[in-house]
């Protein structure tokens, strides 16, 4: 057991990940001589070398396109946006070729290819570097997304995701990013596309992913202070979802809490709230409350903490729940 | 590293401070034009300085130095006209302070206190912006938009007009800059690429997005491209000055390389240790964009020491200033972004505003 920033964890986990197969290569904009603008590959390009560790070009297109390309040549890119809002660029590549190629080909070509996305608010940046974009990929079909919360599932879900014969979104919350945790790496790691309940209870059931995990834990605590048993799920899993564990919890407790970052309008809690509502319906004592970033563009920094979903407003959503 | 010769460039004034002959161009205004050259250049370095140590102090989130730069902007600067349009990525505080922008707002992006609170039109000056090449193809469009105006290739040289869009060495990489000359050529857009070549993109370097020269580009494109000495403040604004006129004249678009180099980091976030020598920076210091000025200025006799101590003086005074409206700055009320979303607001937005006033007021009364 070691304790180590998700930055660190990362950085084992593709170590390990390229140590295990020779056909694992990561490309991205600064990742090599610098380690990447998060240092998440330090180190990366004087082990494995230039040609497994590759410092592209200034185009995202270019670098997922090609690494598409890699993939159908029998490798298994792991490619880094460098930021959130700088991944549309490689939308056309990610959305009408990467997404497509299996469907395509009738079932025939896999694309075994990660494509990381350092995410989120809350580090005081400027435009294009707050933003929560995983709705537009979940959205597509022939994507699969998923978020990491802590080191531990840093480390084992980057490694799960470059095994994965389907193309991965990997969501990273930046800030988490130096925030440290226990890692076990002899463990044996629960399924990629699982949920987990962090913090069990019988009350009300409150859903997050990446970055907002940590305030609804915080939130948990001090509703447990107010006699209110809030039980917490970490999604890990957006696309898929893991429908077993959220409708078994919200069976169980009749009410759920949906937080995310992302816009509230078409975003992924309103997905959730949706197979709640169909597959839950009588269970339910409160319909289903969304806590999330308001509908417009993230805005400037110095106003992000009234914008970010936090302990408050979980604590709000869950008395209102409660309240039903 | 092929892109990284110094071949085939215009230089009008050597890093000694020389005049320097050159067969295609040359500087069409004074000396005393020259030295309100270099009072741009010196505050414009005053500015950056400013706003770097204000990160420092945590009054800025990030601050993008400009620094080494000063000629390029400077130069190109002055030789653009208010009717044309400029369009600027995130560096160019000295052709915004060229411009008469207001230099508070820069400051308010990068504090994190505003989006870009100016009126592009006010100073004929684009918001800054962030998605690398992003902007060249509206740089095209509002090219376009003047042809159909009739601002370009008229017959009185004074109601034409042009834009001139800046960018970097790296995001010539970038597909939108790409099809960004295939419209300005296809159209014969009037259109100045005015790319800084600054040796760097954070730590990628030149050579590993262009294998020739980035001004030869544009002949595959089918337009010229030039490449000027990016640190001689002379030779840029000449250059700029003619494809300037060439796109109002109705000539078509032209790349303009500016050789130069950032000598300072990327942002105040990036460690430039991590990816170059300092023998390098050392190597360009002697060519520093500002120095070379003032040698020739001092030996020409059209500045001395008190002019100098005097721009200092001017220099200290801004600072102040600047230091002044960075902290006094507003600071932002969420409640206000709601009604600038859409042009005509949903209700539902107004919905979600009126909600997250009332929560928000519920801990005031607490
Ligand atoms: C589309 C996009 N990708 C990545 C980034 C992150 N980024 C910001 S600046 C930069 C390097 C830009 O280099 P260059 O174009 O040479 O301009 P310079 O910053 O050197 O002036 C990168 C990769 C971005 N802003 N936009």
């Amino acid at each position: 057991m070691a304790t180590m920033t998700m930055v660190k964890a990362l950085n084992a986990g593709l170590r390990r990940a390229l140590a295990a197969d020779p056909k694992v290569l990561l490309a991205g904009e600064d990742i090599g001589n610098l380690g990447g603008v998060f240092r998440v590959t330090e180190g990366l390009k004087a082990e494995f070398g230039g040609d497994r560790v590759i410092d592209s070009p200034l185009a995202e297109s270019g670098i997922v396109g090609t690494a598409l390309g890699m993939a159908l040549g029998g490798y298994r890119p792991v490619v880094e946006i460098q930021f959130d809002g700088f991944v549309f660029p490689a939308t056309n590549q990610i959305l009408t070729q990467v997404a497509r190629m299996y469907h395509r080909s009738h079932g025939r070509v896999n694309v075994p290819m990660v494509i990381r996305l350092p995410y989120g608010g809350g580090i005081g940046a400027v435009e294009h570097h707050s933003e929560s974009p995983e709705a537009y990929f979940a959205h597509t079909p022939g994507l699969k997304v998923v978020a990491a919360a802590t080191p531990s599932d840093a480390y084992w879900m980057i490694q799960q995701a470059i095994t994965s014969p389907d193309p991965v979104v990997f969501m990273e919350p930046k800030r988490r990013y130096h925030e440290k945790g226990e890692v076990d790496t002899e463990a044996i790691p629960m399924p990629l596309h699982q949920a987990k309940v962090v913090k069990p209870g019988k009350d009300v059931t409150v859903l997050a992913w990446g970055g907002m995990v940590r305030p609804c834990l915080e939130a948990a605590i001090v509703a447990a202070g107010e006699g209110k048993d809030v039980e917490v799920i970490d999604l890990r899993t957006i696309s898929p979802l893991d429908d077993d564990t959220i409708l078994t919890s919200v069976a169980r407790t009749g009410r759920a809490v949906v937080v995310h970052e992302a816009m509230g309008t078409l975003g992924v809690g309103a997905e959730i709230a949706a197979r709640i509502q169909e597959r839950c319906f009588y269970a339910l004592q409160a319909p289903v409350l969304r806590v999330t970033g308001y509908d417009m563009p993230y805005p400037p920094n110095r106003a992000e903490a009234d914008y970010l979903p936090d302990l408050d407003r979980v604590l709000d959503a869950v008395d209102r729940s409660l309240a039903f | 590293m092929a892109a990284a010769a110094d071949e085939d460039f215009v230089q009008l004034l050597d890093p000694a401070g020389n005049r320097v002959e050159h067969p295609d161009f040359s500087y069409s205004g004074s000396d005393t034009d020259l030295a309100a050259s270099l009072r741009d250049m010196v505050l414009t370095r005053r500015f950056d300085a400013e706003a770097t140590a204000l990160q420092r102090k945590g009054e800025l989130g990030l601050w993008p130095p400009s620094l080494g730069q000063e000629a390029a902007q400077v130069g190109s600067a002055k030789a653009i006209a208010d009717t044309d349009r400029i369009v600027p990525s995130y560096r160019e505080h000295g052709v915004a302070w060229v411009r008469g922008v207001d230099l508070k707002a820069l400051l308010g992006v990068f504090r994190g206190s505003a989006m870009v609170d100016y009126h592009p039109d006010d100073k004929n000056f684009n918001l800054y912006t962030w998605v690398i090449g992003g902007h060249l193809l509206l740089s095209v469009g509002l090219g376009m938009a003047m042809q159909r105006d009739g601002r370009v290739g008229g017959p009185d040289p004074d109601a034409n007009s042009a834009v001139i869009t800046y960018f970097g060495d790296g995001a010539t990489s970038q597909g939108d800059v790409n099809e960004s000359f295939v419209f300005a050529s296809s159209f014969g857009a009037p259109v100045v690429f005015f790319c800084q070549n600054n040796q760097w993109a954070i730590s990628e370097p030149i050579a590993l997005q262009s294998k020739i020269p980035l001004y030869r580009r544009a002949a595959g494109f089918g337009f010229p491209g030039v490449r000027v000495d990016g640190n001689d403040v002379l030779a840029c604004e000449a250059v700029t000055r003619w494809a300037l006129e060439r796109a109002r004249r109705g000539d078509g678009p032209t790349l303009i390389e500016a050789y130069t180099y950032r000598m300072g980091a990327h942002t105040t976030s990036d460690d430039p240790t991590k990816y170059r020598g300092s023998d390098e920076l050392d190597a360009w210091r002697a060519k520093d964009p500002i120095e070379r000025v003032k040698a020739y200025l001092l030996r020409q006799g059209t500045i001395d020491q008190r002019w100098l101590d005097d721009l200092a003086a001017e220099s200290d005074a801004l600072g102040e200033q600047w230091r002044a409206d960075c902290v006094g700055l507003p600071e932002p009320d969420l409640a206000q972004w709601w009604d600038r979303v859409y042009a005509e607001t949903p209700h539902a937005l107004l919905t979600q505003r009126d909600d997250f006033v009332a929560y928000r007021a519920s801990f005031e009364e607490a």
